[in-house]
């Protein structure tokens, strides 16, 4: 069944959770899309303990708290997440849009806003000639279904908590070697330990290495080269599993037909409109003259973004300015 | 004028002028060359990974343990890569040799 909404916010980093907040106080009701398993987008998924020292009126906040003051302030207007999906395609319908994500969510909504940053987290893939013909068969970015694995040669390669953790959890069911480019790990230091202890008794093998090339039998992945200084060794495996983090790209939205400015959606800087009436774009992702990519310069996208899906929303009335310092009306929105 | 000597990743050398205090990474990127430096710069992921020529390798700031350990998720991480944001320049780099690494 088709859902319906006002707004849908492609993106649930800070400049989207704020844009639920401003369309909230214009009583607009919004969805939100992000390809995270969590809300926060940069904020929360690069630099969650790292102080940001511009936001006005806090003197120094980290990605994590200023993530949760933001779905403080937009809790009152109980906005709808769709997490761990991306916004796939668009269509045009009569009264506004059809959004399909890919997890084969619809939700309808008057107006867009893309607020997705430098765009949305995937896999970093190793830059390996030929990797891509493997991929989501012998390549796994990510385990979704794990019987596939039991009683396979696995080879994870990674230092850090994803890597460490399915070492950990396969090691009872597969055959599994970490290599890792040296002795230290990123991971959590229980995590560490543990996958130490496992290596102790057997379970597991351990090789200090970086992925080099991958071999091949008729087609199907048969072995990767590993490299240790200069010295190159051939492991057999059935199965790669690459943990090096995550990277930012626009993904399906570069095919929308929006115009664009190197990866970037151009708007105006009245309305923060795209090239495509009703869709708009706020915050990193989007380009004017004078564009600066801060967080502050996104929350005020977003106020005025708010403004102009209003008249979309409600053709026929007029939106009359209020201050949340004075409006009844408000502080009723509000719950204060 | 002082000046680095960065090899991007289509093997094109570019001579770019620099400025004392920016760091090696916002000079890469501001002559709008193939680096990503997706965090902007501060030590969260592993997108402006360079090699630095051997002959300088010795010359600058040495590595700390939040960049050694952000190297991880760097893909053919070698003895003279560095993350090019962590590096600020100062005139006795004039003249540095670096190569950007393929993400």
């Amino acid at each position: 069944m088709n859902q319906k909404t006002d707004v849908i916010i492609i993106g649930a980093g800070p400049v989207g959770l704020f844009a639920v907040f401003e369309l909230g106080l214009l009583s607009l009701k919004c969805h939100l899309i992000d390809n995270l398993d969590k809300i926060g987008g940069q904020c929360a998924e690069l630099y969650p303990e790292k102080p940001i020292y511009d936001i006005p009126a806090r003197h120094s906040i980290t990605g994590q708290e200023l993530t949760d003051e933001l779905m403080k302030q937009a809790k009152p207007f109980d906005p709808t997440f769709h997490l761990n999906q991306q916004a796939e395609k668009i269509e045009k319908i009569s009264d506004g849009w059809k959004l399909t994500t890919s997890s084969n969510q619809i939700i309808q909504a008057k107006c867009i806003v893309i607020a997705a940053g430098a765009g949305s987290f995937v896999p970093r893939k190793p830059p390996i000639e030929n990797i891509d013909q493997y991929e989501n068969k012998s390549v796994l970015y990510a385990i979704r279904n794990k019987s596939l694995l039991t009683g396979k040669k696995i080879i994870i390669a990674g230092g850090g908590d994803s890597a460490l953790d399915w070492t950990n959890d396969l090691a009872a069911t597969s055959e599994v070697t970490l290599i890792h480019r040296r002795k230290e790990f990123r991971a959590a230091p229980d995590s560490v330990a543990k996958m130490l202890e496992l290596e102790k008794q057997g379970k597991i093998k351990f090789e200090i290495g970086q992925i080099h090339s991958l071999t091949d039998e008729n087609g199907i992945l048969s072995g990767v080269n590993i490299k240790n200084d200069s010295e190159i060794k051939l492991l057999k495996t059935d199965f790669l599993l690459p943990f090096f983090g995550l990277k930012m790209e626009l993904g399906p939205v570069a095919n929308w037909g929006l115009n664009l400015y190197e990866n970037l959606i151009e708007v105006d800087t009245e309305k923060f409109e795209t090239s495509i009436p009703s869709i708009f774009a706020i915050g990193d992702i989007n380009f004017y003259p004078g564009k600066l990519k801060l967080i502050l310069s996104g929350f005020h996208e977003a106020a005025l973004m708010a403004q102009k899906c209003f008249n979309y929303c409600h053709p026929e009335k007029k939106n009359v300015f209020k201050y949340t310092t004075s409006s009844k009306d408000l502080h009723k929105k509000l719950g204060v | 004028m002082v000046y680095i000597i960065v090899k991007n990743t289509d093997n094109k050398v570019h001579t770019l002028e620099a400025t004392k205090g920016s760091t090696i990474m916002e000079i890469i990127r501001d002559a709008g060359l193939d680096i990503e430096a997706a965090c902007g710069g501060c030590c969260a992921c592993a997108t402006c990974h360079v090699y630095v020529d051997s002959e300088w390798i010795d010359k600058i700031k040495s590595i700390d343990d939040d960049e050694e350990s952000m190297l991880d998720q760097a893909f053919g991480v070698e003895k003279s890569s560095r993350l090019s944001c962590q590096i600020e320049f100062e005139d006795s780099l004039d003249g540095l040799k670096l190569i950007i690494a393929k993400n």
